[in-house]
């Protein structure tokens, strides 16, 4: 009998199964999909620490950037294309440099290494940049990982350790036993014995919670991506204007668009950043696509002549206060979510498995997990 | 550009080939305001593919022997006067609006690039297809071309591709493809097909009542008899070689299963080889919109239609290549039912209904005696190129598909980047998928593409948002 079923094939849920293998855990992984299916292939593969104000968000990107080189050194850097490319976050006016330069000097005091970008450096840095932008930050530690490679290859090596991964295992409901306890998992088609379930369903972990009888409030935040035609490399870091730090951060409902432009291993530039609340709407964006292509070219007017090739939207899981939920849940005993990761769950998923797995033994916690306990929300304390 | 009033229609054509010019005579005859759109210079298509009128060194009359049919083209663009036309114009992206559908277009017509939308209630898709490929060691050389570009070559340009030229792969197409060239002062070496001559003799009855398109191959046959062209049936070009471009290719006989027959080796030099393997429908457009697709006999995905061409959106209308490919006798009247419909004629007439099921049988009972034969996939070995954009060898996917659970096509992109490239999967999309042990082109994974032309950013971020638009008197 498994020590654990983890739900979920995306990054956190490979993450989950790797470091629990590693801990000796017997793991099964169930899929609903097909592997990383979900939004860890709709992303840029961010792992981020300059998006991240101080606080326990930021802790948990800086142990997790740790946990990436760590995991690149023993794979080898190829299987991910983990590129520590660092990102440069640029304002596109005055007053906006006036905040980002406060915002920088905040997130220095808790360890981020910040290097203040004047005017005319800009271009040393990005010569491709518009020519009119008054200042920006450079964030060394900001790196870029291929998330699909890395969760099929943290995957492989959950298998190699006796985990099993099963695909097109929809998750109905959990049994329990006479103490409360999870007993089991069952799926469309299987049932499977277990002493602890781990909801690594992203986007849908609100569902799948509900179907284990320990509902969480997450929901999804649409994104799209715009990826340009093949090009010599034009763009070295991943560029964001600063107002990119104001939306992640925002609860307005509606549409809000910021810059992220970056150059990926392919020679495709790829560009972002939407946020919508539109539910699981599935239909293109034409004016979305619109914004964001300007906001690009404001950027880089060299944009202006590339061709676009293709575009992707994917459901970013947030959750109301923007924190991921990681820890185990009072109400189900042996339930443990790890998922509300929203547009930061590929450089969250490392960290965020470790402290799966060391809740799973009882282990010593790397970094202090409290501010992501599912009993932070009203209806699971009360439901 | 015109007007906002002059953007809003009735119904709207995509693609003025066959299909389409036959969909936007007949809504516009129906009373309907009518566009087509085409990113084409002129009508035509593929099928009547014509040179740019500005185009030095070759003209219309001068292509027009390579041309079956003329007749029902000239009667076709002799409705087009009370169209909207609007070539040169590549449609990137169909979306809904309130009142119906917003067909967002580049135009291209003064050179650079500005993006449009066009308005209308009904939309009839038509198009097209293009070539269907299958790699095979050398097929990325130089000189290794598609039947259909050879043909799009001769026909658009007056363009002779090659000086020794081989023909090979399965279906009908091959022999207009040979005859074109062998008219044009080609030397064509031989013609290479891989289905069984008397195949089509078991669906008899389909062929029977398609009489018109026997004639028409018997036509091509004559051609290839005069120019002493050799058809070697059962026999499959394996390999292309050359340093530069090809020299020579490699063909082996096939058994009765379509299998290759071990030391039946042949070695012919050529300076083009033209491969066709039959077609590959179009779907972007009505994918964005969410028609319901099915699988053809061919191995297509191909969109469901109705009896009167409707898809399953309602104000969708497809016809021609897309719903199962059947060639330009078949896709015209497609095209004739799905205009009149889309206008609001209440009823088919039953001798389109007859002729459409005559030519549906006749297509595919060629389908059927005309498959893809196995055993390719085996001919492969692990530094063939599979996808030629992103440079994706074989070995590739066959060592990506221990990692994986399934066969799963989405995660063969995101790991080995195959079909990600410019062409979006449009070349090596059926051979992917067959590769992955798919049914082909079964999944839509190879066939969605959300840009379904490229545009560049500045296009797209200087267009005028529909939203802003008034809403227009009724």
């Amino acid at each position: 009998m498994p020590d654990v079923v983890i739900v979920g094939a995306g990054i956190v849920g490979a993450a989950c199964a790797y470091y629990a293998a590693r801990e000796g855990l017997s793991v099964t992984v169930l899929e609903r999909g097909n592997l990383a299916g979900g939004t860890t292939s709709r992303g840029e593969g961010n792992i981020l620490v300059s998006d991240k104000e101080p606080g326990p968000e930021l802790n948990l990107a800086l142990a997790s950037r740790t946990r990436w080189r760590e995991l690149a050194a023993e794979f080898g850097p190829d299987p991910f294309e983990l590129e520590e490319k660092g990102g440069l976050v640029v304002a596109t006016s005055d007053p906006g440099a006036a905040a980002l330069t406060r915002f920088a000097e905040g997130q220095r005091a808790t360890g981020v290494e910040t290097v203040a970008v004047s005017a005319d450096q800009l271009h040393d840095h990005e010569p491709n940049l518009a020519p009119d932008l008054p200042a920006g930050v450079l964030y060394p530690q900001d790196m870029q990982v291929q998330p699909v490679r890395a969760a099929v290859s943290l995957l492989a090596a959950a298998r190699s350790l006796g985990a099993t991964v099963a695909c097109g295992e929809e998750v109905v409901a959990a049994e329990r036993g006479p103490d409360g306890r999870v007993t089991a998992v069952r799926t469309r088609t299987g049932r499977y014995p277990t002493d602890a379930v781990v909801n690594a369903a992203g986007t849908w972990g609100g569902q799948v919670g509900e179907r284990l009888g320990a509902p969480i409030p997450i929901l999804p935040r649409r994104g799209f991506i715009l990826v340009t035609e093949p090009l010599p490399r034009v763009v070295r870091h991943k560029v964001y204007s600063a107002d990119y730090v104001e939306n992640v951060a925002s609860d307005v409902a509606g549409l809000e668009t910021s810059t992220v432009v970056e150059g990926t291993q392919g020679g495709t530039v790829l560009i972002g950043a939407s946020r919508e609340r539109v539910g699981f709407d599935d239909t293109m964006s034409v004016e979305v696509l619109r914004r964001l292509a300007a906001l690009a070219v404001r950027l880089f007017p060299f944009l202006a002549d590339v061709r676009l090739m293709r575009t992707y939207h994917g459901f970013r899981p947030y959750c109301p206060d923007h924190l991921p939920v990681i820890g185990a849940d009072p109400r189900v005993r042996g339930m443990f979510h790890a998922c509300g990761h929203e547009g930061a769950g590929i450089g969250l998923a490392p960290a965020t498995g470790r402290l799966i797995s060391q809740m799973l033994t009882d282990g010593q916690p790397d970094i202090d997990p409290s501010a992501f306990a599912p009993s932070r929300f009203a209806q699971v304390t009360t439901g | 550009m015109t007007s906002k009033s002059e953007r809003r229609f009735d119904v709207l054509v995509v693609g003025a080939g066959p299909a389409g010019l036959a969909a936007a005579t007949s809504a516009t005859r129906a009373g309907a305001r009518t566009a087509i759109v085409d990113a084409g210079v002129a009508p035509g298509g593929q099928y009547w593919r014509h040179p740019a009128p500005s185009e030095h060194g070759v003209s219309a009359a001068e292509v027009a022997h390579l041309h079956h049919d003329l007749a029902t083209y000239h009667r076709l663009v002799a409705g087009l006067p009370a169209v909207a036309q609007f070539f040169q114009h590549h449609v990137w992206t169909v979306t809904r609006d309130r009142r119906g559908f917003v067909v967002h277009l580049v135009d291209r017509t003064g050179g650079g690039e500005q993006a449009v939308e066009l308005h209308s209630r009904r939309l009839v898709l038509a198009p097209g297809a293009y070539d269907r490929q299958i790699p095979f060691r050398g097929w990325d050389l130089p000189g290794v071309m598609t039947a259909g570009g050879v043909q799009a070559l001769l026909k658009g340009h007056g363009v002779v591709a090659g000086q020794r030229v081989l023909v090979a792969g399965t279906g009908p197409f091959l022999l207009p493809v040979a005859a074109g060239l062998a008219e044009s002062g080609a030397r064509v070496v031989g013609v290479h097909e891989a289905a069984s001559p008397p195949a089509w003799l078991s669906e008899l009855g389909a062929v029977i009542r398609n009489v018109g398109k026997l004639g028409e191959g018997a036509g091509y046959a004559r051609v290839l008899a005069r120019h002493r062209i050799p058809v070697r049936a059962r026999s499959v070009v394996v390999s292309a070689h050359g340093t530069d471009a090809v020299e020579r290719v490699t063909t082996m006989r096939l058994d009765h299963q379509g299998r290759v027959v071990p030391g039946t080796e042949r070695t012919v030099a050529v300076d083009v080889l033209a491969v066709g393997w039959g077609f590959t429908p179009q779907l972007e457009l009505p994918l964005a919109l969410g028609c319901a697709t099915r699988v053809d006999v061919d191995g297509s995905l191909v969109c469901e239609v109705d009896d009167e061409q409707r898809s399953s959106v309602e104000g969708v209308f497809v016809a021609g290549e897309a719903c199962g490919v059947g060639g330009a006798a078949l896709a015209t009247v497609e095209g004739q039912i799905a205009g009149a419909v889309a206008a609001g004629a209440s009823s088919v007439a039953p001798r389109l209904r007859r002729s459409r099921a005559a030519l549906r049988r006749f297509a595919q009972a060629m389908h059927r005696s005309h498959p893809v034969p196995p055993g390719w996939v085996d001919r492969l070995s692990d530094d063939t190129t599979v996808c030629r954009c992103e440079e994706v060898p074989f070995g590739a996917l066959r060592s990506m598909q221990q990692d994986l659970v399934g066969h799963d096509g989405r995660s063969a992109k995101m790991l080995t980047r195959v079909g990600m490239g410019y062409c979006q999967a449009r070349t090596c999309g059926y051979a992917v998928s067959c590769i992955l042990g798919q049914e082909p082109s079964g999944t839509s994974g190879f066939a969605e593409r959300p840009v379904s032309s490229p545009l560049t950013l500045g296009a797209l971020a200087t267009s005028c948002p529909t939203e802003n638009d008034p809403p227009p008197a009724e």
